[in-house]
């Protein structure tokens, strides 16, 4: 029995647990099974997506009733060279592996989201960002090849220098551009594996911005908001600043760490609880913490309490995010801020961060210079995606766009806007590929 | 570095295999990967290599054939200018009606599963006990605690090869030489991927790599990889033959 072959699986799910269901899916462990994997799942003249840690929250990482292309067997180093810090990587190793592997080695990934459990091709496809994204730019920045199958094609190298439209277009290309076999990242040198921090408690946004202004220096900046804080408490929260300290053990990080186990009730997370995780967030001794932490605390706080997604219960939550450019900014935000504390909905996590002004090399990558805001909220049926339309609509005025990786619902015309270039992709897209996402956004209707 | 190790890799290209020798290559010891497949046995080598492996070399062979295999084995410890471990890991599932249908079938399991993986065993207790150090892990199965309706030619085998392995462990007992018989339940691995998978039993091929490795170092005569297998196979080895008969097991 080959990996090669598919199955159905009915139990498919996105991270936010609002999109699930049918899938052909086909499970390759070596590289010469990718082909027949892909033409499998996809069927006669169907189309098939390829799938990492299924970490995208709505449908850009589905294709309901379709083929998906599981990857994270493919999860082997290619090579590693120590001296240059440059490894070649199966798309499915995960950036987990890829930290266990460089890390003893003194080599940080160079830009990395707020989780580890995402694969390379994953990070290829979504040009995924991170809270250095003011000094680094988004991942594809330091990508400097990439192995790709096109079902018209076959296997193809792409890379700023080589064939580099095709490289413009796979990069935040949402995986529709051909299959990412494997990608060669330039890594980045620490001389440990702590990270030296500094947390300040800010008591509104002027103060957010004047915050992110102080911190050039700092290759790492992120807030967290206090969502539901109002009045003269609005957009009150935790400014956190980081950078590798210099000296000091390259251990990497330990494995495990809690699980929820099932679903939680669909009451668990509302205004009053989040409320109070706030109050205690906002004036725990941590959010004034200055000194050392391991690098896993400071990158990846969520991963210690795996499938965390569980909380929201049965019906799952929304994840939004959205940047606005900073001409716009500040009044962007706050008009948000305002909504959403006015809803009455609860954002759990909320995180607000100033992006820089790096181009993003891929033609839909979503970042771009300006002020980005990340939330999610319990999914309560029309009364959150009213206020996510709303929110939409703030971040439209305001000339900002939203991430397709969160997104399971925004209107094809937003969509459109916000990447002029979705045309480009659609043309380069593989025939064989598609995702629920894109069915959504390009497909005239 | 003063503690590397010589590692030979009989199936290497096994799932369980592979992320034992994971494990293996960040520890900067030296492998010797076996296994039919020379494409399959690249890819392994590169990624063990890149993992920080002292020495990556790979050896194309079909195991189940155990012509010369005296002769083979002392290529490979030549090859790796020495011996510390040995993992003898390749096996093949099979299907118990297609064994029972077509006899050609169960011989060949039978000497993949069983006859040849004793032959590659003994090989390696000779060198170690010559050596009087050494490491021999074979990977059997909780098949073979108990003959079962829906698998008994793969798990005679492997009752086989447990019976071998608890020979060897009680041979070296007291010497510094080291006999491991694993014992995996369901592992999500190829060798599974027609069967439906999900719920607490089954186990990632990482779990069952890094159970051997803790096994070693205990030294364990049998691991029952996850754990709760034993307790499983306790009571399956001991359920009354009435209750056992009426199981569809």
């Amino acid at each position: 029995m080959s990996g090669a072959s598919a199955r159905d699986d009915d139990g498919v799910l996105a991270w936010g647990r609002v999109h699930r269901g049918r899938h052909r899916v086909a499970a390759p462990v070596w590289p010469g099974e990718l082909e027949e994997a892909a033409r499998a799942s996809a069927g006669e003249g169907g189309a098939t997506l390829a799938r990492g840690l299924g970490r995208s929250y709505g449908d850009s990482g589905l294709n309901l009733g379709g083929g998906l292309v599981d990857m994270t067997g493919l999860d082997r180093a290619i090579a590693f060279d120590r001296a240059a810090g440059v490894l070649r990587a199966d798309a499915g190793m995960s950036l987990d592996a890829v930290l266990r592997l460089c890390v003893p080695a003194g080599w940080f990934l160079p830009v990395t989201p707020g989780t580890k459990f995402v694969t390379l091709g994953g990070a290829v496809a979504n040009d995924v960002h991170g809270k250095n994204h003011h000094v680094a730019g988004s991942f594809g920045r330091h990508v400097r090849r990439l192995g790709l199958w096109r079902s018209d094609r076959g296997l193809v190298e792409c890379g700023p220098d080589a064939e580099p439209e095709l490289f413009a277009a796979t990069v935040g290309g949402l995986g529709l551009t051909g299959i990412v076999l494997w990608v060669e990242l330039a890594l980045l040198r620490i001389g440990s594996a702590a990270m030296t921090v500094r947390n300040d408690r800010f008591e509104g946004l002027e103060d957010f911005f004047r915050l992110s202004d102080e911190s050039a220096d700092w290759p790492y900046t992120v807030a967290w908001v206090d969502t539901l804080a109002t009045g003269e408490n609005l957009g009150r929260g935790v400014f956190s600043r980081g950078r590798h300290a210099g000296h000091g053990p390259l251990t990497p990080h330990r494995a495990g760490g809690p699980a929820v186990p099932v679903d939680a009730p669909g009451f668990l997370l509302n205004r009053w609880t989040v409320g109070a995780f706030n109050r205690l967030y906002y004036t725990k001794p941590g959010s004034a913490f200055r000194g050392e932490q391991p690098y896993d605390p400071f990158f990846y706080p969520l991963d210690r309490l795996r499938h965390w997604n569980r909380l929201y219960g049965p019906r799952g939550f929304y994840q939004w995010q959205g940047v606005v450019p900073p001409a716009t900014a500040r009044d962007a935000v706050q008009v948000l801020l305002d909504r959403i504390a006015r809803s009455g909905e609860a954002s759990f996590l909320a995180v607000l961060k100033n992006f820089g002004d790096a181009a993003s090399p891929g033609l839909l990558s979503f970042p771009m210079a300006g002020t980005t805001l990340a939330l999610d909220f319990p999914n309560r049926g029309g009364r959150t995606l009213a206020l996510l339309g709303d929110l939409d609509r703030v971040v439209a005025e305001a000339g900002g766009r939203l991430y397709p990786a969160k997104d399971g619902r925004l209107p094809a015309a937003e969509f459109r806007r916000g990447y002029p270039a979705w045309r480009d992709l659609e043309d380069r897209r593989d025939p064989m590929l598609l995702s629920s996402f894109w069915r959504r956004v390009s497909q005239d209707r | 570095m003063a503690d590397s190790k010589r590692i030979l890799v009989l199936g290497a290209t096994s799932a369980i295999a592979e992320r034992w020798a994971r494990l293996r290559a960040a520890r900067d010891d030296r492998l010797l990967l076996v296994g039919r497949d020379p494409a399959k046995l690249a890819v392994v080598a590169a990624d063990l290599q890149a993992r920080g492996a002292a020495e990556v070399l790979t050896a194309e062979s079909d195991l189940a054939d155990t012509e010369s295999a005296a002769e083979r084995f002392a290529a490979y410890v030549e090859r790796l200018g020495g011996l510390d471990t040995v993992l003898v890991a390749y096996g093949m599932l099979g299907d118990q009606a297609t064994a029972q249908d077509d006899v050609e079938r169960l011989e060949h399991g039978l000497r993949a599963n069983f006859l040849s993986a004793a032959v590659w065993c003994e090989l390696a207790a000779g060198r170690f006990e010559e050596a009087g150090a050494g490491t021999l892990v074979a990977i059997s199965s909780v098949a073979g605690d108990r003959g079962r309706r829906s698998n008994y030619a793969y798990g005679a085998a492997k009752a086989g090869l447990s019976a071998y392995l608890e020979g060897l462990a009680h041979r070296f007992a007291g010497t510094p030489v080291t006999v491991v018989s694993v014992r995996p339940g369901f592992v999500d691995t190829p060798m599974t991927a027609h069967v439906p998978k999900g719920g607490p039993l089954w186990a990632t091929p990482e779990q069952v790599a890094e159970d051997i490795e803790r096994g070693i170092a205990k030294r364990r005569a049998v691991v029952y990889t996850p754990w709760f297998w034993w307790l499983i196979m306790l009571i399956i080895r001991n359920l009354p033959r009435p209750i056992f008969d009426r199981m569809k097991i």
